[in-house]
């Protein structure tokens, strides 16, 4: 047993070394294995090679902690001028930066690569609920909003709080702080309590709520996209509601701030291969992503953008100074 | 009849060549993992995921070696627990209270054989429930709110009274200071920082597989070391090994019990395996007419919390395929192997995808016929073990604690940290301070605060609202009568009566 207590620890450590040697390149999911980034990183990198967008396999690594900021201060400090690392990022990555949540590390320390998918925000309640729209439900919480809360998967002041916020905001209400919001441990928990009539509605990505939408134990108000998401098209929009909140968790990627021109426009191409690449079409589909394809340095303005957004209702909300 | 269709549909899955020898690859790779203090079923099933990709493998396959793994660690966890004193996963923890006691008594053998018959019965009843249950124990999630959860976990704190210690005191020192643990990181009703130092490394809190492996894996190298290899801890007597026919069938009625305190633990979500195996053990303690021997090598110590363990395990599958919820940290792997294999869990998944569904239940069936043949002969390798002095032992058992962790995160800090644990697991041990309640506190304790800062939340600060259903006022009840119970029959059970 001894033995194979040892041999199994030393062919653990051997395929540590191997592992980091065999790969050219790497790319770091900021999290455990399963959820968003993971998935990020071990999809987009399968097509990348699977199509020839990019000429070797491209290592995995899973580097949770600090709800991303490990990994990018790792990036930051350690790996600056790395021209073959990528990083999967998201708008939890965008929104813990525009809070200052990464012990002050900056968005301009990393570059921005691109996205090119989405999971729509959403705002579900109960199939028995009284409210069959977002303006009725918007309502209620103004009227009274300690008795309506919301339950969300990201923690308070986080992505899924924030967009509940900005679809008030629209309606004029700016008391945000009033607004009952508790962060539970992902999606499908936060239906849960929203079945179970804990909390009033559920606000966060369309695929976590997939399962319930199909069995009818909850009703989808509103997303928050541009257009109706393919395969929903019976759910209507925020905006076709009369509030204009476009909020979607992008599933992108960064590379280090140092790394070489030439290495930017290697990696913005194949991720543009693999946006195009009917694979990647067939993941989006079975994951519940919408299209988005924001590519190269037009997606950094975009960032910036939603950034600042973000960052003024946070210190509204007090969960920034 | 539906069933049976069902099952039969199953079996024909199960059954082919290829499925099968997946069941049994998973269920040895399981049990090894399990068995590795550090590498705990939820970074097992991780790291082995790539290998069903590599293998090509379709998504009922993947799902049968997935889980057989994970069942697998969930028997073997119990292995170090009982020859080393060291947990080699978290719900495996309570399995040392009485398993290492019972080894040292020279009947390491025994702990063996009766754990793994009660990790059968645990696990094999959990999936009869999961087969015939799941759609309607479903809907016990959408019953419990943040108040039921809080109930819940202080039901759990409250009948914890003097574990794995004689003095109750210690054992509070030792929760309050797992409490204060779980209190690192973001504080998620907030987003603040707390004891965090500004590090970004305990930003989400302290893993407790390092809390775990540096509490028995590292302090047990510190005592070796402090002893000079001639005291250490291990070193029990090997024993004669045989089927004890008589402890299995004394432990019947404990076995049977646990199950169901586990398999309600499991289903429901948050709860998990370690609550399934401390309640199960807990219950098991106070139903007891004498207390005295649990601790020290009791039977019903070992039989309960790994009946209770694998029942849970079972049970957590429940939530994770009906609702998308996962019940426990490994669940929580599994869930993303289902999304990545295009399988959305939820409530029609029983109706949709009966083939994965079914052709998961019969493998699980299968596996565990699997591991109970595998772990019941396989005990006397395990116990050669023993044989192997402590100075070539416990150097492995450092490397693969470190190799383990660093497995995790890939962080050196969290390697600081574990021999930080170490430390004070060391002078826990020296102050005779137990160190199973400091995990409790780490692993129950976060849950518990959210779970009231949840409830505080959604009643605008009115505490009647803990009270507010049937389900949180019951178990209030039972929490006052495992508090308070202790205290008034203590005098009354002054004098026990051994058994067996």
């Amino acid at each position: 047993m001894i033995k194979r207590i040892k041999s199994l620890a030393a062919a653990l450590s051997i395929s540590f070394f191997a592992a980091t040697s065999l790969f050219a390149a790497e790319c770091i999911a900021p999290a455990n294995p399963g959820g968003g980034w993971d998935f990020t990183c071990r999809t987009i990198t399968k097509i990348m090679y699977d199509i020839g967008a990019y000429d070797s396999p491209i290592q995995v690594t899973n580097m949770a902690g600090g709800g991303g900021g490990l990994a990018y201060g790792h990036v930051v400090n350690e790996r600056n001028t790395d021209d073959d690392l990528i990083v999967a990022a998201s708008s939890a990555t965008a929104t813990r930066l525009a809070q200052n949540a990464y012990s002050g590390m900056t968005y301009d320390q990393v570059r921005f690569l691109g996205a090119i998918g989405a999971d729509p925000g959403v705002i579900v309640v109960a199939a028995d609920s009284p409210y069959k729209n977002l303006n009725d439900l918007l309502d209620a919480v103004i009227a009274d909003p300690a008795n309506h809360a919301f339950a969300g998967g990201s923690a308070a002041g986080g992505f899924d709080h924030l967009k509940v916020l900005m679809a008030l905001g629209k309606k004029g209400f700016t008391d945000i702080a009033k607004v009952k919001y508790i962060g539970v441990d992902g999606d499908a928990d936060a239906i849960t309590q929203t079945v179970g009539g804990f909390t009033a509605a559920m606000t966060g990505d369309i695929s976590g709520v997939v399962g319930f939408i199909k069995s009818g134990d909850v009703r989808v108000l509103a997303s928050f996209t541009d257009e109706r998401i393919p395969g929903f098209e019976n759910i209507p929009t925020a905006k076709e509601q009369g509030i204009d909140v476009v909020a979607v968790n992008w599933r992108g990627l960064y590379t280090p701030k140092g790394a070489s021109d030439a290495s930017y426009k290697k990696w913005t191409e194949a991720l543009r291969k693999v946006g195009d690449s009917p694979e990647w079409k067939k993941a989006m589909e079975a994951n519940g992503l919408a299209p988005f394809n924001k590519v190269g340095p037009n997606f950094q303005d975009y960032v910036v953008g939603v950034m600042a957004e973000v960052q003024a209702l946070s210190k509204e909300l007090g969960v920034m100074k | 009849m539906e069933l049976f269709q069902n099952l039969a549909l199953g079996f024909g899955i199960a059954l082919t060549l290829t499925t099968l020898s997946l069941a049994i690859i998973g269920c040895i790779l399981g049990t090894i993992i399990g068995a590795l203090p550090g590498l705990g079923p939820s970074n097992g099933v991780a790291i082995l995921i790539p290998l069903a990709f590599t293998l090509e493998l379709d998504a009922t396959q993947a799902l049968v070696l997935m889980t057989s793994v994970y069942y697998g660690a969930m028997y073997g966890g119990r292995i170090s627990s009982i020859l080393l004193n060291i947990p080699g996963d978290e719900p495996a923890m309570m399995t040392t209270l009485d398993g290492y006691p019972m080894a040292k008594k020279g009947r390491a053998g025994d702990a063996l054989v009766l754990s793994g018959v009660s990790s059968f019965v645990g696990a094999f009843l959990a999936t009869i429930g999961l087969m015939l249950l799941a759609p309607i124990l479903a809907r016990v999630a959408f019953y419990f709110g943040p108040a039921e959860y809080f109930a819940l976990y202080l039901l759990a704190f409250c009948t914890l009274g003097g574990i794995g210690s004689e003095n109750q005191a210690k054992s509070a020192i030792a929760v309050c200071l797992g409490l204060g643990i779980s209190m690192i990181g973001v504080d998620n009703s907030t987003g603040m920082t707390r004891f965090t130092g500004g590090n970004l490394h305990l930003y989400d809190g302290v893993d407790f597989l390092v809390a775990i492996v540096g509490l028995f894996a590292v302090t047990e190298i510190f005592v070796f070391i402090e002893s000079r290899g001639k005291d250490s801890a291990i070193g029990v007597k090997l024993g004669k090994i045989s089927i004890p026919f008589k402890d299995i069938i004394a432990t019947r009625w404990t076995m049977l019990r646990a199950t169901i305190v586990g398999f309600i633990a499991g289903v429901l979500p948050g709860a998990g395996a370690s609550l399934g195996s401390f309640l199960a053990y807990m219950s098991e303690k106070s139903l007891a007419k004498e207390k005295k021997f649990f601790g020290t090598g009791d039977i019903r110590g070992v039989a309960a919390p790994e009946a209770g363990n694998n029942a849970a395990a079972g049970g957590a599958l429940v939530p994770m395929l009906t609702l998308g919820v996962p019940g426990s940290g490994t669940t929580a792997v599994l869930l993303a192997l289902l999304m990545t294999l295009n399988i959305t869990p939820g409530p029609l998944l029983f109706n949709e995808r009966p083939e994965v569904v079914w052709g998961l239940i019969a493998t699980l069936l299968i596996a565990n016929f699997v591991l109970l043949i595998l772990n019941v002969p396989l005990v006397k390798i395990f116990t050669k073990i023993l044989q192997v002095p402590a100075s070539f032992l416990l150097p492995g058992v450092a490397m693969v604690s470190f190799v383990g962790i660093y497995s995790l995160s890939g962080s050196y800090f969290d390697l600081l940290l574990m021999i930080g644990f170490g430390v004070l697991g060391f002078t826990l041990r020296k102050l005779k301070i137990p160190a199973v309640p400091v995990i409790l506190g780490i692993l129950l304790g976060g849950h518990m605060e959210v779970s009231l800062r949840r409830a505080m939340v959604l009643s605008n600060g009115d505490w009647t609202y803990l009270f507010n259903s049937y389900i949180s006022v019951g178990l209030w009840i039972a929490a006052f009568i495992g508090f308070v119970a202790p205290i008034f029959l203590r005098s009354y059970l002054k004098k026990p009566t051994p058994i067996g």
